[in-house]
């Protein structure tokens, strides 16, 4: 087998999970072929083992197809065979950078169910560490986003910043990723003596360092130049596909279930919702970068409002929910994160269905990545925001 | 070089004498010149890498290497020791010889060019009259290493990044020739020592101010710096490995000691380029415009300038050329990546015709005065 | 949206950025050489102080992935006195946890209701291969001298049912003991002074506990540093050296005097402990800061000192002391004084509460433990046979003092044994 049959095969083969018809085009002897690229599943702009297959015209994509299912660790089948205090551990580790959201969906699934009122200190601190945690996640995604586009720098800055949130998370909860700080009912224990001062200083010091991002990043000829009119999703495809988040965000509507459907205590402050207004990456990023100011300011107004007195209630020790069927949805980091639980009376839960927001954006990635050149297909899958455990649970 | 000089192309060969030129041997200068091109090539890119390495670590708030030897100076040479234990992985569906001969392609070039770079006062290994064509020619050859193992990796991200580094090639030494020969038409040489004498000489429009050729010809410096920029690969221009689309371009299949190669390539290009910047524009190994270094003051300050002076002289160019290094790693750290067809598109309608315009400009200041 | 700015703005505000960070101190941490202080609550590594444990197997039960083993076997304690009931307990034999399987959620540490397991912030236990990190039994129990204290709850916070009664607890104890003192002030006579004593046998118990936390096993500490090991690490494996040293001196002491003079050999160990709580050595606190230690480590080391420079002067006291001491104390003394009331017996019987479940840093639990070991031998000796009777008195005051029922019932019944134990002895005495 010559080198050239080789290479031919090479292109042409076929890996599991890619269904690629190669089309020849033209006749007489000079043949081609489309290319068919497969970026991922490790690839370094994919954040785990997310796979695309691209086929190529040159550099210009025909069509794109991602590939999901690699990081498949059936959370939700898992779920049905731990009690409700287990859950927690679980449902934490499907979106790796958004645990105490997470938590907090289960836990208000869980106790919308058993119609359970948590104590208003409980609920406040829920709404300080959410935020705080919504503010880490998208840090990590400026950071990945500029490093997507070739700039090294902002991920560092992030980092950094990343550090001392967690650091005053962990003073709280132990975790820095991982929290297991809800539990049915409230929380595991109050916060440390100086927490809430600690955390007003970290509040500004991350307030004082978010111009370095307007000006690195968001202010950059070259950065308009890469996402400016790159990937726009307009509103209808937006909704048909059900992205939410910053993606749905960027298109301009200020969907946002702090505000259009307030849980917690979040109808007693002030939400802002940034919207964008052509729906493309530029605008994805925008409305992302706006969201951490945005949970600052909330940050800065839960300060005030933490009333005392306790932060869990006494439980049976073994939380049965009664039989019956309920869905919530809060605002994840990314996006919409909807839990359905379903339960028979017993221990554990008979079904949890996730509504994950990182699944439902990248649905809009076929539709994005049509005719797109290689580089913008980093813009683009950058841009949409998602983390690839909570594609696959 | 040898055979150059043995095969009587003294004519081609400008007057300015290399302090190389010691004794009446032929083996004497011959070693000396080796050694001397050699040392550049391997000790500027470790130079060139361990400031990029410390000025983006604390760019980035980070503190860069500090294990390797005091203050981490020696992590590039421990990488290297690194890259030579490494596997040398060739894929199987690799067109062996040509992967294995691509970086030794890539790396040649980039050591030829310091041939005729004169480094201080006489300090050069060769003064040649087409010097300045000599090193654009040289360094162009390089992107053959790379188009080359991009072909031969059999992997689609390395082709894309052989292909992009033979576009962006093709696009950005139009624009970096013609400002170099804005240059040459004011100097009146191609000889690079010309150059600088030319620069020592050079009067603002008869006005008795001493000025280096950058502040004329700021378009054309702005110019060569970014085309420079384009054809090393490096950030903001450096599509061909792209880390975040390509993998890692052209390099994705290397390992060991021939990526350590390509990395070698890489920085001493950087270094290489400086120093052509430095020599084009600003001023060569002189200390400010005007200013005769101590010591040679004799003899126009630009030659025989003693121990001191020379050693001076090297100093102030080496000092010049990191100082070039920096902004590259500054611009590095800054940016993010143009993608492919913007940068194509800035060469074309933009850098093209302002170094034609420049050279215009140069041209007809020169006729005129 | 985007503010217009004129083109090359943006490129060049990039620039600024950069450079500013280029001039700032960077934010490294040379994480080997320089360590983070972890937050206490920090979930590095779960430890196990094995004499609190109990082998109830809730841990093991409610562990996500079933990563902790637990063996045990049943053990028959004979009857104290012929014609009793042989009671049966478990014996730990393995305690396993299988960090590679161990997901860090907690719940064991929260579940386990006698305070076995607990978390350290420690983290640095990474292995070459998988199987090494089932860290048994005594891993564990290293861990466990490494726990630091929980740190206090914000302003706002209600506290945890336990911690609050504890609390009012030693509240309640130390008013008693105020009005008690003044009594014996009052009376200024000879049966008074018993009364007086009462108290502060009870105190004593107390501080005992406190003064050993702190103190480590110099020799061992520094050994250890000199090897290389973090200094937690060093710390707390040299606290347990030392809890181990004591523990052999005291045994050997206690053989030496024989018999029931072992309850005495703490006491004026107790007493030294009492004086050092939050004292420091300047004089090493000053060379530490000269020497340009952090401030938190000097002072923990002078604290250190001083407890060493303090416990000499004092042993060497004590040993002149003990001539006459050991002469004057009657074997039976003791005894006679904890059950000599009930309000006595109450308060040495509340301080050992205290100590294991007030704030409960573990290392205090575990001193406690391995120190009141003796003594609970020694009260061992006496066996009392009784199913569930209780000292009425006792517990109509604690009802009183608004002591939920259970706690006590329980009390009252530890009382009424105690009381029973002190008649016996009595009439031993007597015979």
């Amino acid at each position: 087998m010559s080198d050239l049959d080789l290479r031919q095969e090479f292109l042409a083969g076929t890996a599991p999970g890619e269904d690629i018809a190669v089309q020849l085009s033209g006749d007489g002897q000079f043949r081609t072929a489309d290319m068919s690229l497969s970026i991922g599943p490790a690839h370094p702009a994919t954040h785990g083992v997310f796979r695309i297959v691209l086929d190529l015209d040159g550099e210009r994509g025909r069509e794109a197809r991602p590939v999901i299912g690699y990081m498949h660790r059936g959370f939700e089948k898992l779920a049905e065979h731990r009690d409700f205090r287990q859950i927690f551990a679980l449902v934490n580790r499907h979106d790796w950078l958004s645990g105490f959201s997470n938590e907090l969906g289960t836990a208000l699934a869980v106790e919308k169910l058993m119609e359970f009122e948590v104590p208003d200190r409980a609920q406040w601190i829920r709404m300080l560490l959410a935020e705080w945690n919504r503010v880490l996640n998208h840090l990590m995604f400026i950071g990945s986003y500029a490093l997507e586009l070739g700039a090294i720098t902002p991920m560092f800055y992030a980092f950094r910043e990343r550090e001392d949130i967690q650091h005053l998370l962990e003073s709280a909860t132990g975790g820095r990723l991982h929290f297991t700080y809800n539990q049915v009912g409230g929380l595991k224990i109050d916060l440390p003596k100086g927490f809430l001062a600690e955390s007003t200083q970290v509040s500004s010091l991350v307030r004082s360092r978010l111009p370095d991002y307007f000006d690195l990043v968001l202010g950059n000829e070259i950065f308009h130049g890469r996402t400016k009119g790159v990937g726009p999703l307009p509103m209808e495809v937006a909704l048909s596909l059900g992205v939410s988040g910053p993606t749905l965000q960027a298109p301009g509507l200020p969907e946002d279930p702090r505000v259009t459907e307030p849980y917690l205590k979040y109808g007693e402050i002030d939400v802002e919702v940034p919207v964008g207004e052509n729906g493309d990456a530029f605008d994805r990023f925008y409305c992302l970068l706006h969201r951490i100011r945005v949970s600052l300011d909330i940050i800065d107004q839960i300060h005030d409002h933490i009333p005392p007195g306790p932060v869990n209630s006494k439980l049976p020790k073994m939380v049965k929910a009664p039989e019956g069927a309920t869905y919530v949805r809060i605002e994840n980091p990314l996006g919409q994160l909807g839990y359905w639980l379903e339960s028979d009376g017993g221990r554990t839960p008979w079904r949890l269905k996730m509504r994950t927001p990182s699944f439902s954006n990248v649905q809009a990635i076929p539709y994005l990545m049509r005719g797109q050149l290689i580089p913008d297909a980093g813009s683009i899958l950058g841009s949409v925001f998602f983390v690839v455990g909570d594609i696959d649970r | 070089m040898m055979l150059l000089v043995t095969s009587g192309v003294a004519p081609y060969l400008a007057q300015a004498e290399s302090i190389l030129d010691v004794g009446d041997t032929f083996i004497v200068p011959l070693l000396l010149k080796l050694a001397f091109v050699l040392g550049i090539f391997f000790v500027g890119p470790l130079v060139a890498g361990y400031l990029e390495h410390k000025a983006m670590g604390r760019m980035q708030h980070r503190r860069g290497p500090v294990e390797a030897g005091p203050f981490g100076t020696l992590q590039l040479v421990a990488d290297g020791i690194k890259f030579i234990q490494k596997e040398d992985l060739i894929p199987s569906a690799a067109d062996k010889w040509v992967f294995a001969m691509a970086p030794g392609v890539a790396l040649v070039p980039a050591m030829l060019a310091l041939l005729v770079i004169p480094f201080g006062p006489g300090v050069f290994a060769l003064d040649l009259e087409l010097g300045l064509f000599y090193v654009l020619a040289a360094s162009s050859v390089s992107v053959l290493g790379v188009l080359m193992g991009g072909w031969s990796s059999a992997n689609k991200f390395s082709l894309f990044g052989g292909l992009r580094a033979g576009g962006q090639l093709i696009a950005y030494e139009l624009p970096l020739i013609l400002a170099a020969i804005a240059v040459a038409v004011q100097a009146g040489t191609l000889s690079l020592v010309g150059i600088v004498e030319a620069q020592a000489e050079f009067m603002l429009f008869g006005t008795g101010i001493n000025l280096w050729y950058v502040i004329p010809q700021l378009l054309g410096f702005g110019i060569f710096f970014v085309a420079a920029l384009a054809e090393l690969s490096r950030p903001p221009f450096d599509m061909p490995i792209g880390d975040s689309e390509l993998v890692f371009g052209y390099m994705t299949e290397y390992s060991g000691i021939k990526y350590a190669m390509y990395m070698l390539t890489e920085y001493a290009g950087m270094v290489t380029m400086s120093a052509l910047m430095v020599v084009l524009y600003l001023g060569g190994w002189q200390l400010l415009p005007g200013v005769p270094l101590p010591g040679c003051e004799a003899a126009g300050g630009l030659f025989d300038c003693g121990v001191t002076g020379t050693l001076l002289g090297v100093g102030v160019m080496l000092g010049k050329i990191l100082l070039l290094v920096f902004v590259m790693v500054w611009l590095r750290v800054a940016y993010p990546r143009l993608r492919e067809d913007q940068l194509q598109r800035i060469a074309w309608l933009v850098m093209v015709p302002l170094a034609l315009l420049n050279l215009a400009l140069v041209t007809i200041a020169k006729v005129v005065y | 949206m985007a503010p217009s700015a004129p083109p090359g703005i943006g490129l060049l505000k990039g620039l600024g950025v950069t450079i500013k960070h280029l001039f700032q101190r960077p934010s490294t941490l040379m994480y080997p050489h320089e360590r983070d202080v972890l937050a206490p609550r920090t979930r590095g590594v779960i430890a196990l102080m094995d004499e609190n444990c109990t082998v109830c197997m809730l841990c093991s039960r409610e562990c996500p992935d079933w990563c902790i083993y637990i063996e045990s076997h049943k053990e028959t304690v004979p009857p104290a006195k012929e014609g009793g009931r042989a009671r049966t307990r478990n014996v730990l034999d393995r305690f396993a946890i299988d960090f590679s399987l161990c997901m860090y959620c907690g719940i064991c540490v929260e579940v386990c209701p006698f305070d076995a397991l607990w978390w350290s912030p420690e983290f640095e236990y990474s292995e070459y291969e998988m199987g090494s990190l089932l860290h048994e039994m005594d891993k564990l129990r290293e861990w466990a001298d490494t726990v630091p204290p929980p740190p206090p709850l914000d302003e706002g916070a209600v506290l945890p049912a336990e911690v609050s009664d504890a609390l009012a607890k030693v509240e309640k104890e130390r008013e008693l003991a105020a009005a008690k003192e003044l009594e014996a002030k009052q009376a200024a006579e000879a049966p008074a002074e018993t009364a007086g004593d009462a108290p502060k046998k009870g105190k004593a118990a107390e501080p005992e506990i406190h003064v050993k936390a702190g103190e480590i096993d110099q020799e061992a500490f520094d050994r250890l540093i000199a090897e290389g090991k973090s200094e937690r690490m060093a710390r707390s494996k040299a606290k347990a050296a030392y809890v181990k040293k004591e523990k052999a001196r005291l045994l050997a002491e206690a053989e030496a005097a024989g018999g029931d003079a072992e309850a005495e050999s703490p006491a004026p160990k107790a007493a030294e402990v009492k004086v050092d709580a939050g004292e420091i050595d300047q004089e090493t606190f000053d060379r530490l800061i000269a020497e340009g230690k952090p401030e938190r480590m000097a002072r923990a080391k002078a604290k250190a000192a001083y407890v060493k420079k303090e416990k000499a002067r004092l042993r060497a006291e004590a040993e002149s002391d003990t001539g006459e001491g050991t002469g004057a104390d009657e074997p039976a003394e003791v005894p006679s004084e904890l059950g000599a009331s009930p309000e006595a017996a109450r308060q040495a019987l509340d301080a050992d509460g205290a100590a294991t479940d007030d704030d409960a840093a573990p290392e205090v639990a575990a001193e406690a433990a391995t120190t009141e070991a003796p003594a609970a031998r020694k009260l061992g000796d006496i066996h009392v046979e009784g199913a569930g009777e209780i000292d009425q008195e006792v517990f109509d005051q604690l009802v009183a003092e608004g002591k939920s029922e259970r706690i006590a019932r329980a009390k009252a019944k530890a009382a009424w044994v105690k009381k029973q134990k002190q008649a016996k002895l009595d009439e031993e005495g007597g015979a």
